[in-house]
C-alpha cells in the first residue's frame, strides 16, 4: 500500500515542479516577452496576415466578449453539421453511422464548452474525420477560449486603469502556437511510444487463444489523448475513456495523462503571481486550492482501498481493495486519485468506473464538481476562484465596515450582483433539472419516449438517484465525466444537458470579463493602512470559508439523498 | 469574417497537421502505431495489452468483462456498489470459482477476479488471482503444481522501480507460456 501512495505524491510533486516554470513561461509569452518559442513568430504572423487580424487592436469587455462569442457559434453550428453527415463523409473505415440531430446536438456542445460528456462511445459513435475535425479540434479551441479568457481578466486587472483588455484573435492563437500545440506533442510522443495507437488502420479482427473471434478498435488515438489531457477536455477516443488499455497502456501512462491534465491548471496559478506581480496572492490560491483538493483526495482514496463492504461480507479478500470498475494496472489508490483530481481539474476523463466508486468517493467527486475552483479547468478554474473571491471581498468588507475593494478597485453593487448570479446559476441548474428528472421516473416512468423513464437508471435506489444527480452535476462544472450506467442517449437528457452545458460555460466566463471589465475602468484607489489585503493568508481561509458555506448551503441536502445514503446502508 | 478565416486555418493546423505528424511518429514507435501484436507460431493471437476471455478450466481466467473482451467496444459494469442484483452476481461468480477450483478457500479468493474491470479489456490480473488458479491449471494439464507456480513466478511484473503501478500478471502471456510447457 505504501507502494501506491508514493506513486500518488510522486505524481503531484512533479506536476508542481513542472508547473511553476511552465506558469512563467506563460507569463512571458502574453507580457510579449523573449521566450524559447519565439521561432513561432513568422507563422503567426502569417496567420494574421492571413485571417486580417491586426494583433495589438485593443479590445474594450464588451468588444472581446463579442469577438468570443462569435468565434463559439460558429464552432457550433461547424461540429453539429459535421456530426450528422459523417456517415457520408471520409475517414470511416469501421462503417459508423451518422449522429441523430439531438445527440449531435449535446456533442457538439459538449465539446464546444470544454466539458466532453459523451453520449456515444468513441469506437462506434464517431468516425476518424469527426474525432479529428471535430472532437480534437473543439479540445484545442474549447481550452484555448477559457485560458484567452481568463489573460483577459488579467489584462484587466494589470493596468490601473484601462478600458483595454487585450486582442481576443491574438491571445486565442498565441494560446494554440506557443501552449497548446508544443505540449501536446511532446505528450502525443510518449503516449505513441508506450503503445497507444496512431495510425489510420480501422478495427481489426483475430481469433484469440481460445478460439474466439473478435474485433480491436484503433485509430490516430494519441494526438486526441494529448489534447484531451492538457486542454482539461476529459472525453475519450475510447468508450472506457482512460481506462481502456489502448488510451492509457502503462501505469507510466498513468502518470502522464495525470501530470498533463493537471499542469496547465497549475501553471495559470503562478502565471497570475508572476504577470499581476503578485506572486504572494498566487501562493495563498494555490495553497487554498491545493487544501481543498487534499480535502477532497484523502477519503477517496483511504475507502477505495479499503473495499466494498458489501463485497467484504461474502467472505473474499480484498487485499487491493475495491476493483469493480477498475483496472489491476493502476489499483484502487491512483484510480482513486485520478476520480477526484479529474473532477476538481474539471477534465472528466476515467481511468476508472465512477458509477461503481464507493459512496464516499461518489460525494468527493461531485463536490468536486460543484466548487469547480481548486485549480479547475483550463482558465476557467481560477475565474470561478475570482468569483468566490468577491463575494468574499464583499462579505469581509461588511464585517470589518470598510468598502470592499479587490487590487485597486472598488467592488460595488454591480459586481457584486453579476457574481451572487454566476454563483447561483449552479446551485439552479443541478437542482432543478434533476429535480425534474426525478419527477420524471418516479411520476411518469411508462412516459412513450423511445428510451422510458423506467429504464433510464443503471441501479435503484439511492444510486439512481446519484446517477441523475452526476449527470447534471458534471454538465454543470463542464466536466464530463459521468455515472455512465445512466442511459443519457434519448431526447430527454440529450437537450436538457445540452443546456445546461451552454448556461453554465458561458455565463461564468461572461461575468467575471464583465466584472473585470466594469473594475477596471474604475478610479485605482492606491493602497492604504486601511486596505483589506487580498493576498493574506487570512483572506485565502475567508475564501475558503465561502467557498464552503455557499456549497454546504447548496448542495448538501441533495448529496444526503444520494450518495450519503447510500454510504449509510452500505454500514 | 475572422472568425471563419481564423476558424479554418485552425483547422488545418490541429485537425489536419497535428494528427499526420503524429502518426508519422507513430510508423517509428513498436507494432507501428497500429498496436503491439502477439503472436504464436507466426499466427497473430491477440494484442499485448488487450484482454481475452478465457473460460476453459486449462486456461488462467482473466477477470470479469462488461464486454466479453470484444475489443470492437469497452466499457465497464457500472454497477454501484450497494445494487442488490451486483452483488447477487458477485456471489454467483465467488460459487462458480470454487466450483472449479476445489480445494480453494474463499478467504483465497482476491476481489479482483470476481468483479469486472473498468475497460472490460483488463489484460492483467494480481498475482494472487492467479497463484489461487495453480491447483485447477495444474490438475487440467496434468503437470506437477511446482511447474505451474514456478511459471506464474516469472510472469509476475514487480512494480516499477520497486514503487511505481501494483503488482499483476498478463493473462495472455501466462497461457500462452503455459501452452508451451512440455
Amino acid at each position: 500500500m505504501t507502494v501506491e501512495i508514493t506513486g500518488i505524491i510522486l505524481m503531484f510533486l512533479i506536476t508542481v515542479l513542472f508547473a511553476y516554470p511552465l506558469g512563467k513561461y506563460f507569463s512571458k509569452v502574453f507580457k510579449g516577452e523573449k521566450t524559447v518559442t519565439d521561432f513561432m513568430n513568422p507563422v503567426e504572423r502569417f496567420f494574421f496576415r492571413v485571417c486580417g487580424i491586426h494583433p495589438d487592436e485593443s479590445m474594450n469587455w464588451k468588444q472581446f466578449l463579442k469577438a468570443l462569442l462569435t468565434i463559439n457559434l460558429l464552432w457550433l453550428v461547424y461540429a453539429f453539421f459535421l456530426l450528422i453527415f459523417q456517415d457520408k463523409l471520409p475517414l470511416n473505415p469501421d462503417g459508423n453511422p451518422g449522429q441523430t440531430p439531438d445527440l449531435a446536438f449535446n456533442t457538439a456542445i459538449s465539446f464546444l464548452v470544454n466539458c466532453d460528456l459523451q453520449h456515444y462511445s468513441g469506437e462506434s459513435g464517431v468516425t476518424y474525420l469527426t474525432q479529428l475535425f471535430v472532437i480534437t479540434f473543439l479540445m484545442f479551441v474549447s481550452a484555448a477560449t477559457g485560458i484567452t479568457a481568463l489573460i483577459a481578466v488579467l489584462n484587466g486587472l494589470r493596468e490601473k486603469t484601462t478600458q483595454n483588455l487585450g486582442n481576443f484573435w491574438n491571445i486565442f492563437t498565441k494560446t494554440i502556437t506557443r501552449i497548446l500545440l508544443p505540449l501536446c506533442i511532446v505528450g502525443a510522443i510518449l503516449l505513441v511510444f508506450s503503445g497507444t495507437p496512431s495510425s489510420f488502420d480501422g478495427k481489426d479482427s483475430l481469433t484469440t487463444l481460445q478460439g474466439d473471434n473478435v474485433q480491436v478498435s484503433r485509430g490516430p488515438a494519441a494526438g486526441m489523448i494529448a489534447i484531451k489531457h492538457i486542454g482539461t477536455n476529459g472525453g475519450g477516443w475510447f468508450g472506457a475513456n482512460s481506462a481502456h488499455p489502448l488510451e492509457n497502456p502503462t501505469y507510466l501512462t498513468n502518470m502522464l495523462e495525470m501530470i498533463m491534465q493537471m499542469i496547465i491548471p497549475l501553471a495559470l496559478i503562478f502565471t497570475l503571481g508572476f504577470y499581476l506581480n503578485r506572486r504572494k496572492l498566487a501562493r495563498v490560491i494555490f495553497g487554498i486550492m491545493t487544501i481543498g483538493m487534499l480535502c477532497l483526495v484523502i477519503p477517496t482514496i483511504i475507502s477505495e482501498i479499503g473495499g466494498n463492504p458489501a463485497i467484504e461480507k461474502m467472505g473474499v479478500s480484498q487485499l487491493t481493495g475495491a476493483m469493480e470498475g477498475k483496472e489491476v494496472r493502476f489499483g484502487p489508490a491512483a484510480s482513486g486519485y485520478w476520480s477526484t483530481v479529474t473532477t476538481i481539474i474539471s477534465t472528466g476523463s476515467v481511468n476508472s468506473m465512477h458509477d461503481s466508486s464507493m459512496p464516499v468517493s461518489g460525494v468527493m467527486q461531485m463536490l468536486g464538481m460543484m466548487i469547480n475552483a481548486f485549480y479547475g479547468g483550463c482558465g476557467v478554474g481560477l475565474l470561478n476562484y475570482l468569483i468566490y473571491i468577491i463575494i468574499a471581498v464583499f462579505i469581509s468588507g461588511l464585517m470589518v465596515g470598510r468598502t470592499p475593494e479587490f487590487m485597486g478597485h472598488k467592488v460595488e453593487a454591480r459586481e457584486v450582483k453579476i457574481a451572487t448570479l454566476v454563483t447561483l446559476l449552479s446551485a439552479f441548474l443541478i437542482k432543478g433539472f434533476t429535480a425534474l428528472a426525478a419527477y420524471m421516473v418516479a411520476h411518469h416512468p411508462e412516459t412513450g419516449w423511445a428510451v422510458q423513464p423506467a429504464n433510464w437508471l443503471n441501479n435503484p435506489s439511492y444510486h439512481g438517484f446519484s446517477e441523475m444527480l452526476y449527470e447534471y452535476t458534471s454538465a454543470n462544472a463542464n466536466n464530463g465525466s459521468g455515472f455512465e450506467g445512466l442511459g443519457d442517449n434519448n431526447i430527454f437528457w440529450n437537450v436538457t444537458t445540452g443546456f445546461v452545458l451552454l448556461l453554465a460555460r458561458f455565463i461564468p466566463i461572461i461575468g467575471p470579463v464583465a466584472i473585470i471589465g466594469l473594475m477596471a475602468s474604475k478610479k485605482f484607489i492606491p493602497e492604504s493602512p486601511g486596505t483589506l489585503r487580498t493576498d493574506s493568508w487570512t483572506f485565502g481561509v475567508v475564501t475558503l470559508a465561502v467557498i464552503i458555506v455557499i456549497n454546504a448551503l447548496s448542495f448538501f441536502p441533495a448529496l444526503a439523498l444520494g450518495p450519503i445514503a447510500e454510504y449509510f446502508s452500505l454500514k | 469574417m475572422i472568425s471563419l478565416k481564423l476558424t479554418l486555418v485552425m483547422i488545418v493546423l490541429c485537425a489536419v497537421l497535428y494528427p499526420l505528424f503524429i502518426s508519422g511518429i507513430g510508423r517509428m514507435a513498436p507494432g507501428g502505431g497500429k498496436g503491439v501484436t502477439v503472436a504464436v507460431n507466426g499466427k497473430v493471437v491477440g494484442y499485448e495489452r488487450i484482454g481475452q476471455k478465457f473460460t476453459e478450466d486449462k486456461y488462467f481466467w482473466g477477470r470479469p468483462s462488461a464486454v466479453d473482451y470484444n475489443a470492437a467496444g469497452s466499457a465497464g459494469s457500472n454497477k454501484g456498489p450497494s445494487n442488490p442484483d451486483y452483488l447477487q452476481i458477485v456471489q454467483d461468480r465467488i460459487d462458480s470459482f470454487l466450483a472449479h477450483n476445489p480445494g480453494i478457500k474463499k478467504t483465497d479468493i482476491p476481489a479482483d477476479i470476481v468483479t469486472a474491470s473498468g475497460s472490460g479489456l483488463d489484460p492483467h490480473i494480481s498475482p494472487e488471482a492467479a497463484y489461487v488458479q495453480v491447483i485447477r491449471v495444474a490438475a487440467v494439464r496434468k503437470l506437477p503444481e511446482q511447474k505451474i507456480k514456478n511459471l506464474v513466478d516469472t510472469h509476475v511484473e514487480a512494480p516499477l522501480a520497486g514503487v511505481l503501478g501494483p503488482s499483476r500478471v498478463n493473462v495472455l502471456k501466462l497461457n500462452i507460456a503455459l501452452d508451451a510447457l512440455k
